[in-house]
């Protein structure tokens, strides 16, 4: 498999390396961009394979390469792009992943060019439609979402442990000595801090019980 | 405490008050004020007939405005001379003229409010005051005297020298009471108002503005450096050995040197990333405030609830702020809160961003003590905000911060 590929970035050095990288792995880099205006022009003229960009890049010398890279897949959809970037910031992975329902697109820390033959293969996938993110970002990502308790507070924890062991609101309230109406708004937080919204078909109790069960 | 006016002198102990230099401090700034006064009289007496007599010839109307300005001097002279019965300053609060030369001096000072109330002094001062000084004077000091001469005419008065006796320990007071009392009026009608000394504050908060400006400008170069130099010399640097290992038996000798040699780039990379997050966090720049706190939220120990509400990005240096103050509240958490759980919330009120961060640890935290806390009131102060602290000991912390803003 042989891609054609635009390389977007500033640097001079980096560019060069990659432009070597991917030509060594028999790719055809179709064309180089040192700006993200550059980059914008140089795929309205021919859309290639894959767009490989810096986050960071002129004239803004800000997040101008990943808005490029948005603006390009909400023009053509489907477009693979690979962005790499210095920033483990999980918030521009996340643009990037909203962008066109998150296929064909890549964010890769610039340590992983290092690794030449994942990273290739990396490119690779990106540009056969899969998703590639740095095992970086996917470590923060999870670790934000990994407990979703842990946005409850002490009390609301109290409570539903009680919940848990199946007792009824007022049960609770007389075992933690506190109105009936005070338990009732603990159990109404749990149920919004645990992004459990009224369906008729679930059964709201026992899921906030089953999550607590789970964590 | 050592008395620093006339006036509190006299509360110490009668002995060491009429010991102390005080009572004749007092005694000479009434007789100064005899003698500017009597002086100032005779000056403007003669000026003020000289310019109306001149008037006529056109000169004397330059008299009689040498007249007006009088009251300046008076007044400077009037300064100085308070130092005798309050030893804190009156500063001038006349400004420099705002153009150079004679024409930029009489504007100037025409349009100060200070100038007129200078020449209501001297006028009080001129009519009244000096009078009073005087009488003062004749009163405590010729009163013990005239009574104890009393018998000299009639012996038979000689109970009189006693009344004289009594009266002596009493002039110092006399003295020291109205000096204090014509030091107090001086005080509050020559000595800077608020709004006059407004520019020299308003100044003083530039200038740290300045300096504060020069620090994040600073920042944001080292991290331009860093990013566009250290960082892409040391990804290329490991993809030219990556590239080099292409062409090695894979697990020979020279092989693993360069994965060692990798892998260490690798190390180096992740340090330099974390350091340039600290001296200019990227992701606050491009994407706001709410995306940069969510992003230090996800590396921190211990659960961080963040809920910032803000409709739109907040002015540059407040955002700045924000987020060092939560950074560095959140580096207090974690040193030495023994928390298990922090949040933090924000709201922009009309033009009020309102900045609470809350641990549930065990207290104590102490604003005068931690430096950490310090600097960062040092940061709110800069932007006219407000920083107060909550920590009982025993807990929780709630750090809560008012920064006003201003859009452009």
């Amino acid at each position: 498999m042989s891609l054609r590929i635009v390389v977007a970035e500033d640097s001079l050095l980096m560019r060069d390396g990659l432009v070597n990288l991917l030509t060594r792995f028999g790719h055809r880099v179709v064309a180089e961009a040192a700006d993200a205006d550059e980059l914008l022009e140089v795929v309205r003229d021919d859309v290639p394979d894959l767009i490989v960009t810096d986050v960071r890049m002129p004239p803004g010398r800000a997040d101008d390469g990943l808005r490029a890279a948005v603006t390009l897949r909400s023009t053509h959809r489907g477009l693979p792009v690979l962005v790499l970037s210095q920033y483990v910031e999980q918030s521009y992975a996340a643009r990037l992943l909203d962008s066109d329902g998150g296929h064909a697109v890549g964010y890769l820390l610039k340590d992983r060019i290092g690794a030449v033959t994942d990273f290739v293969a990396a490119a690779e996938k990106v540009a056969t439609g899969g998703t590639v993110v740095d095992p970086e970002v996917i470590r923060q990502m999870l670790q934000r979402r990994h407990d979703p308790l842990s946005r409850i507070s002490a009390r609301e924890r109290e409570v539903l442990a009680l919940m848990a062991e199946g007792r009824s609101n007022a049960a609770v309230a007389r075992a933690l000595t506190v109105t009936e109406a005070a338990v009732n708004k603990h159990v109404s937080n749990i149920f919004t801090k645990l992004d459990l919204p009224v369906a008729p078909d679930d059964h709201r109790r026992v899921l906030a019980v089953l999550t607590y069960l789970r964590a | 405490m050592l008395p620093r006016t006339a006036w509190q002198a006299m509360a110490q102990k009668p002995l060491s008050f009429v010991t102390s230099p005080w009572p004749w401090r007092a005694l000479l700034y009434l007789a100064s004020g005899v003698a500017l006064g009597a002086a100032t009289l005779a000056v403007i007496a003669v000026l003020a007939t000289t310019g109306t007599m001149l008037l006529v010839v056109g000169v004397g109307a330059v008299v009689l405005c040498a007249t007006v300005f009088s009251g300046i001097y008076v007044a400077r002279f009037e300064r100085w001379r308070l130092r005798l019965v309050d030893l804190d300053p009156a500063p001038d609060p006349h400004q420099s003229p705002a153009a150079p030369g004679l024409r930029g001096w009489f504007q100037t000072r025409l349009h100060e409010p200070v100038t007129w109330r200078e020449l209501g002094y001297t006028a009080v001062s001129m009519i009244a005051l000096w009078w009073l000084d005087a009488g003062v004077l004749l009163f405590a000091l010729g009163a013990p005297v005239l009574t104890a001469m009393s018998p000299l005419d009639d012996p038979s008065a000689w109970p009189w020298v006693i009344v004289a006796v009594a009266l002596v320990p009493s002039a110092p007071y006399t003295i020291t009471a109205w000096a204090g009392c014509r030091a107090a009026l001086t005080r509050a009608i020559l000595a800077p108002r608020d709004n006059e000394l407004g520019d020299q504050l308003t100044e003083i908060t530039r200038s740290r503005a300045r300096l504060v400006d020069a620090f994040e400008l600073e920042r944001g170069r080292i991290e331009r450096d860093l990013h566009d130099g250290a960082q892409q010399r040391l990804v290329t640097l490991s993809m030219t050995l990556g590239m080099a290992r292409l062409d090695l038996e894979p697990g020979s000798a020279v092989d693993r040197q360069l994965e060692l040699a990798q892998e260490q780039v690798s190390l180096t990379l992740g340090e330099l990333r974390d350091l340039i997050r600290g001296v200019h966090p990227q992701v606050l720049v491009d994407s706001g405030l709410t995306a940069a706190v969510e992003d230090i939220a996800t590396r921190f120990a211990i659960p961080v609830e963040v809920d910032l509400q803000l409709p739109v990005r907040l002015p540059r240096d407040v955002e700045l702020a924000g987020y060092f103050l939560i950074t560095e509240a959140l580096a207090n958490i974690a040193k030495h809160s023994r928390a298990t759980q922090a949040a933090i919330r924000g709201r922009l009120l009309t033009d009020l961003f309102v900045l609470e961060v809350r641990d549930n640890g065990v207290g104590g935290a102490d604003s005068s003590a931690s430096t950490g806390l310090t600097g960062l009131a040092d940061r709110v102060a800069v932007l006219n905000g407000r920083l107060r602290v909550s920590s009982p000991p025993g807990g929780p912390t709630l750090l809560h911060v008012e920064i006003p803003c201003r859009f452009a």
